[in-house]
């Protein structure tokens, strides 16, 4: 069955998460809330100012922030971290890999500003690597949630997840689409239109581009498939299986590197169960630049009509 | 709580943990664990408000310890099973395959005693603030110590937490540095010179003390000390001076012996300075 969505309004991702953070700390006294000096950027600004005795100021000492974090579980607190992704994931693997993940640690990362969407900021702020760098890590949960609706949702939803979480976020207005109501289930793909002749895997901005080109591609007599896997890690194995048995072919697409996101673990779930054609939506191992949103995700391959030619590639390599 | 007298002879004993472990398995850090022996065993058997079964990882009315530099662990599981967190029998799989005792300390086994992994260095002093900022919240009074090697110093992030700690007033944390002035590569001043340490501390705002590491005595006061100095705006941190190898004479005086294991002579050589106070596991 499918999901039921309608085009509301244009909204930013991370207020998503500013608005789930908000709602947490008025819903659970176990959470607190950490940022590295970009409360503004983050929208933790709302729970900081109702929540000051639960919000704690870093400074520019990211890993500090995932030390202090994993400390802070130790006693019961249930701890959010906010800053860039890029400053969530690479600046501080290691603290993450033994502090958080090695450690079990209940410490949810919140990354925002994550890929090319970032935009004029440039390649230094950009990061493309997240989704692979973290989901190596043993029991990292990975979430990337498609819009404002979704990522509150997801925000709330793992608050009562018991375990390290990496939840990754955008700066830009898109579109919102998905009910405000939904209730988010991790590790479980979301059908948003169904199809019969090519399955699109999207996550993140990418999942509403894949809407975009179902329509178009429908014009063009392709029906295709469009599944919104919010959860990268875990996969839902079961429903990308389902999906390609029906339609024998797939496309993944993602704001992050080709090596190590999204389209690789659906190939590893099809070459180990179902060898069939998958193209990737993803930047092709390069680093970004400075533009807008938009020129970059066409520049870099990220957009509609990318998903079109890659859903027709895959039709034509059945 | 134990006298200094009877702290002594379980340090003994610790020491002779040690030895065995890192001999049984031919390898381990025997060097800075020998160093820190009577810190750690003053720690768990004078100086911690804790109770050791049933373990219970939030610890909250309790006090924690960390260790940062995680390579010391054949003192840590020795004076943790010694205080009993865990079988002093189970010493004999230190490393070995299948263990609860890693090479480095973990939580990821399940081993009593231990809240956080640690190995890869100068993380822990951050863990240690936000286990003291969670008790602040909790408004439980008791106390969360860290221990860190001179070396470890290094690593940036301890700058980090210490410039956080002091701003933020974390002041029921008492961190110890082992300043053996020795690491892998050879004197803490050939590798990378740390300058005054009193003075990097002292600027960053924290409130300084020493101590003879390898003194029973000055350890347990200066750790009664420096409970006292809790509670008023500042982090507390013990600058300790120890010997690295302290105890047994022939691993003393070098960094040789940061990471290696005796062989079959060289642990009976050294088992014969140290006597079998509280039985061999």
């Amino acid at each position: 069955m499918t999901a039921p969505f309608t085009y509301t309004d244009q909204q930013d991702t991370r207020s998503g998460f500013g608005a789930g953070l908000l709602e947490l700390g008025r819903k659970n006294p176990e959470v607190v809330a950490l940022c590295a000096d970009l409360t503004g950027s983050l929208k933790m600004d709302a729970f900081e100012k109702e929540f000051p005795e639960r919000f704690f100021q870093i400074g520019i000492a990211e890993a500090n922030m995932i030390g202090i974090a994993a400390g802070m579980t130790i006693g019961g607190r249930i701890p959010f971290t906010g800053t860039f992704a890029n400053f969530s994931t690479g600046r501080v693997y290691d603290q993450i890999r033994q502090s958080v993940a090695y450690s079990g640690k209940n410490v949810k990362i919140c990354a925002s500003h994550a890929g090319l969407t970032l935009g004029e900021d440039g390649a230094t702020h950009q990061i493309l690597e997240d989704i692979g760098l973290m989901k190596m890590l043993p029991h990292m949960v990975v979430i990337n949630p498609c819009d404002f609706n979704q990522t509150k949702a997801a925000t709330l939803a793992i608050a009562e997840y018991d375990g390290p979480v990496y939840l990754r976020f955008g700066r830009p207005k898109v579109p919102n689409f998905t009910t405000a109501d939904q209730k988010f289930e991790i590790g479980k793909a979301v059908l948003l239109k169904e199809g019969k002749d090519v399955s699109i895997f999207a996550t993140g901005h990418l999942v509403w581009k894949a809407l975009m080109a179902a329509e178009a591609l429908m014009e063009k007599g392709i029906d295709a498939e469009v599944i919104n896997i919010h959860t990268i890690k875990p996969l839902d194995e079961a429903a990308v299986l389902a999906s390609v048995s029906k339609t024998g072919c797939a496309v993944s697409a993602e704001e992050h590197q080709r090596h190590g996101g999204l389209g690789d673990s659906i190939a590893q779930v099809l070459s180990m169960n179902l060898p069939k054609p998958l193209e990737y939506v993803a930047v092709n191992d390069s680093f970004g630049e400075s533009g807008t949103p938009e020129e970059l995700m066409v520049k870099y391959g990220l957009d509609t009509s990318d998903i079109i030619k890659a859903a027709e590639v895959a039709i034509a390599r059945k | 709580m134990a006298s200094i007298h009877e702290l002594q002879r379980i340090a003994t004993q610790v020491r002779r943990d040690i030895l065995r472990q890192v001999h049984a398995v031919n390898s381990g850090h025997p060097g800075g664990s020998l160093g820190c022996t009577d810190f750690l065993t003053a720690l768990y058997f004078h100086t911690l408000k804790h109770t050791p079964v049933p373990f219970e990882m939030d610890g909250n009315g309790q006090d924690l310890f960390f260790l940062s530099n995680g390579h010391i662990s054949p003192v840590f599981y020795s004076v943790l099973s010694r205080s009993g967190y865990f079988p002093v029998d189970e010493l004999k799989t230190f490393r070995k395959l299948n263990s609860r005792l890693q090479g480095h300390p973990t939580t990821h086994e399940k081993l009593p005693g231990v809240r956080i992994a640690s190995g890869s260095l100068g993380q822990g002093l951050s863990v240690a603030i936000g286990a003291a900022l969670s008790k602040k919240l909790n408004n439980d009074s008791t106390l969360v110590y860290t221990l860190h090697g001179d070396g470890e110093l290094q690593e940036g992030q301890i700058w980090e937490a210490a410039m956080y700690a002091a701003a933020k007033k974390v002041d029921n944390l008492i961190a110890t540095v082992d300043a053996n002035g020795q690491q892998i590569d050879g004197s803490t001043d050939h590798v990378l010179n740390l300058g005054s340490l009193e003075a990097k501390w002292q600027a960053f705002g924290w409130d300084v003390l020493h101590m003879d590491g390898n003194n029973m005595e000055s350890v347990v006061s200066t750790l009664e000390t420096a409970k006292s100095h809790t509670g008023k705006g500042k982090s507390v941190v013990i600058l300790m001076k120890t010997e690295m190898g302290s105890g047994v004479d022939f691993m003393m005086g070098s960094h040789k012996w940061h990471g290696v294991a005796p062989n079959d002579e060289q642990l009976a050589k050294g088992l014969a300075q140290l006597e079998e106070t509280l039985g061999d596991y």
